[in-house]
């Protein structure tokens, strides 16, 4: 059967891109029900090796919901969640995963209609992808 | 060894279940491995659930705590506090968000919200077989206050701040405190003016040590976070010296060739580009105002106190807690809203309580004698388009309030209500009751069917069909047509972006919850009160302003704060020092030392804020943040997709 939504795993930030998420809902902004949220302190301490895992778990997509230049833990921030990107790019070429397949995008605490267009189109590009 | 393990899912009311099979997840939860119970509740935080958990964590010797429910920002403190009471280690409780995240987001969806629900509680349950007992980290916080804003609300908080025995920074962007209040004439309830109760607050201000006031500044960055936030305040000059000689003064401002109309008194007069503040405005000092002044020098030629080589400063402020009580503004109708603009005789409801206060024995506005006035309500708010969907509150009763004064002030006023019901709540009814003992005329209309304004020729007429009366076609020629406005975030609200503040579906700031959390955001350590957060009346907002106070002290009154024991913790059987985790600290919470004949990296516990960014550069994979294990990640991914 055809699906109708990718299962995407999302790692946001529990004082940036978080209450986002949560504003969302309060919105009632809808998006895909298989988007499931692991929050984390900054998105710049993400291990390369936790999103293999979820695609290894069979998760189509992973989003990291940055906390951009809003990190309250310094300006590099946005820099070193770029490099573990690009270490997780080089990790997913390896093992012939589309790359395209990780998403990023800088979700500020009040960016919930971002957040929700940033996931519907990451969505559409993940069912697309598989279905081809 | 394994852990027994307590979950509780919530109805929230319905929030959730009806949205959320919540005894399906209930169902789907209760074999896994370690759940020793698991229940539904139909609200987790109240007192006699919270009790009911207690009991059952000491009763079934529970190890650990899951409680599936609203957002963590709402409730993860509510229910680490109900483990402590059971005596287990509040970091053996994990919260699963299946509202906001759940079936907020999913409304559309009850069986995808209902399958979501599922998997966020199996995953928090992965991650609290996992969580051990931790001890929090104890870091000093500044015992002092900022205060944004020194309006009623503002100076109201400043005072109780100071009476617990903090020192407080009241910042003010304009040059005079007071706000809006400042503005009004004889207030409901308390018959008081705007002008009595600036002054009373001012004066109390003055008078104290630890309130240091500072006008004509604007926060322009903020670093730092909760216990220790540094502001940096821009302070533009008056470029008048304090001691200014008043004769020369008024010299100065009749030559002034730059007329701009009087924010004071809603543009409905003009004032100088020197000017004195009105006497409701405090500090009594005159300014400049330097954005519209075209340094032509005339003034200085007749007044030596005019200094323009005063010069902008740059003020730090260091404190533990920042305060936001930055107000609304009123709404401005758009050019024919209502008639607005189309005549001159149309005029906003703040305009018209200036126009009242502005006059004595007769009420004239622009050389016509007012006779009869109409008011039409809800002009801005309540609307079924565009962003103002909400009630603004104060205006049913402050309309009433306006048109009875001006009935007591000048004889032979009329006054017509044209409403959309009027919602004059508690005890503004009786002012209400009074207004119908005085002989003011009510209509009323539905939504989709509000009052017209026609102008001819200058003149104004307003009609209605008249629900009260059957839907009867009503018209009155007032000779002012008052629209009643109500309350707008502020135009400028650039602070909200330096501390990002977020902001609700009505565009003034939101709080954590309106009832449990109501002047806390999400952002730690700050808080907000009055107007910004929503419309209020200056009751309201100076009861808002004194929970606010109470909040900001609890965060800086005790000289230092609990924060969570989130940090990087190495493995040195692993390390093999090769620096990257010490370069990719911004903290310096990373050091090397000797091991015997190893060289390992070891964190400085009270240095490290727990912000991971030594983990992912560690080449051997050594690092490891407390509570954020790969363990606990990877059981979490798992449990996640555990029915793909």
């Amino acid at each position: 059967m055809e699906k109708k939504s990718a299962r995407i795993l999302v790692f946001s930030t529990e004082k940036i891109s978080d209450p986002a998420i949560d504003m969302a809902g309060l919105l009632k902004l809808h998006y895909p029900p298989t988007v499931y949220t692991i929050a984390v302190p900054c998105s710049s301490g993400i291990k390369p090796r936790w999103i293999m895992h979820a695609y290894e778990q069979g998760f189509d997509g992973v989003f990291i919901a940055a906390d951009g230049s809003d990190c309250t833990y310094g300006e590099s921030c946005t820099e070193k969640t770029g490099r573990l990107v690009e270490v997780t790019h080089q990790m997913m070429k390896g093992r012939n995963i589309d790359p395209a397949r990780l998403r990023m995008a800088a979700i500020c605490s009040v960016c919930s209609e971002s957040f929700v267009k940033q996931i519907k189109s990451f969505n559409q590009y993940l069912l697309q992808s598989t279905k081809s | 060894m394994n852990k027994r393990l307590g979950v509780y899912i919530c109805h929230c009311g319905g929030n959730i279940s009806d949205y959320v099979d919540v005894e399906k997840v209930k169902e789907s939860i209760e074999g896994e491995e370690g759940v020793f119970l698991a229940k539904t509740t139909m609200f987790a935080c109240s007192d006699a659930t919270q009790k009911e958990m207690v009991e059952d964590i000491r009763n079934n010797n529970l190890d650990g705590l899951v409680v599936a429910s609203c957002s963590p920002k709402l409730h993860l403190l509510t229910f680490r506090a109900v483990s402590e009471r059971a005596l287990l280690n509040k970091y053996n409780y994990v919260h699963a968000n299946i509202r906001e995240q759940g079936s907020w987001a999913h409304s559309d969806d009850k069986a995808g919200a209902t399958a979501k629900a599922i998997q966020l509680v199996r995953s928090a349950v992965a991650k609290v077989r996992l969580a051990r007992s931790l001890d929090p980290i104890i870091i000093p916080s500044k015992k002092a206050v900022a205060v944004i804003g020194a309006g009623v609300a503002g100076m109201r908080a400043a005072i109780e701040l100071s009476d617990m025995g903090c020192p407080v920074t009241l910042i003010e962007r304009e040059h005079f405190v007071g706000g809006r209040t400042s503005q009004w004439d004889i207030l409901f309830t308390t018959n008081q003016t705007g002008k009595e109760l600036v002054t009373k607050l001012y004066n109390d201000i003055a008078g104290r040590d630890n309130i240091t006031l500072i006008t004509g500044a604007e926060v322009i960055s903020n670093t730092g976070s909760i216990g220790d936030f540094v502001l940096k305040i821009r302070v533009t000059p008056r470029y008048i010296m304090d001691k200014c000689d008043e004769n020369n003064l008024a010299k100065a401002i009749e030559v002034c060739p730059v007329v701009v109309p009087d924010n004071f008194n809603f543009t409905i007069t003009s004032r100088k580009a020197i000017y004195h503040n009105f006497p409701s405005e405090y500090p009594h000092y005159p300014v400049i105002d330097i954005e519209n002044c075209t340094r032509c020098g005339e003034c200085e030629k007749v007044c030596k106190s005019v200094d323009f080589s005063q010069q902008e400063q740059i003020v730090e402020v260091n404190v533990g807690s920042v305060m936001m009580a930055t107000g609304f503004d009123p709404y401005t109708p758009g050019e024919g809203e209502f008639g607005y603009k189309l005549s001159d005789f149309a005029v906003t409801l703040p305009q018209f309580k200036r126009i009242t206060d502005l006059n004595e024995g007769r009420l004239v506005y622009k050389g016509k004698e007012i006779r009869n006035i109409a008011y039409i309500y809800c002009v801005g708010s309540r609307q079924s388009e565009g962003d103002n969907n909400y009630c603004s509150r104060y205006c049913c009763t402050s309309a009433i309030h306006a048109s009875l004064e001006a009935k007591r002030k000048f004889s032979n006023i009329s006054n017509f209500h044209f409403t959309r019901g009027v919602r004059t709540y508690g005890k503004q009814e009786l002012l209400y009751a009074e207004s119908l003992r005085m002989g003011d005329i009510y209509f009323q209309a539905y939504e989709e069917n509000p009052p017209s304004v026609d102008v001819n020729n200058g003149e104004i007429s307003v009609s209605i069909n008249d629900i009260m009366t059957g839907g009867r076609e009503i018209t009155v020629e007032p000779d002012l047509l008052v629209l009643v406005t109500g309350m707008v975030p502020r135009s400028d609200n650039s602070v909200a972006s330096i501390f990002k503040l977020p902001k609700g579906r009505d565009r003034f700031f939101n709080e954590i919850h309106m009832k449990l959390r109501p002047v806390e955001t999400v952002i730690d350590g700050i808080t907000i009160c009055g107007a910004c957060q929503g419309p209020k009346n200056i009751t309201e907002s100076v009861n808002s302003a004194l929970s606010a106070a109470a909040k900001s002290f609890s965060f800086v009154n005790k000289g230092q704060l609990a924060l969570e024991p989130i940090i990087a913790e190495v493995d040195k059987e692993t390390c093999n020092w090769c620096g990257k985790c010490q370069e990719a600290c911004p903290f310096d919470a990373v050091k090397m030392v000797k091991e015997g004949e190893k060289e390992v990296a070891v964190i400085n516990n009270s240095v490290c804020k727990g912000c991971g960014m030594c983990l992912p550069v560690c080449p051997v994979n050594a690092i490891d943040l407390i509570a954020f294990s790969d363990n606990e990640i990877e059981n979490m991914i798992d449990a996640l997709s555990s029915n793909i």
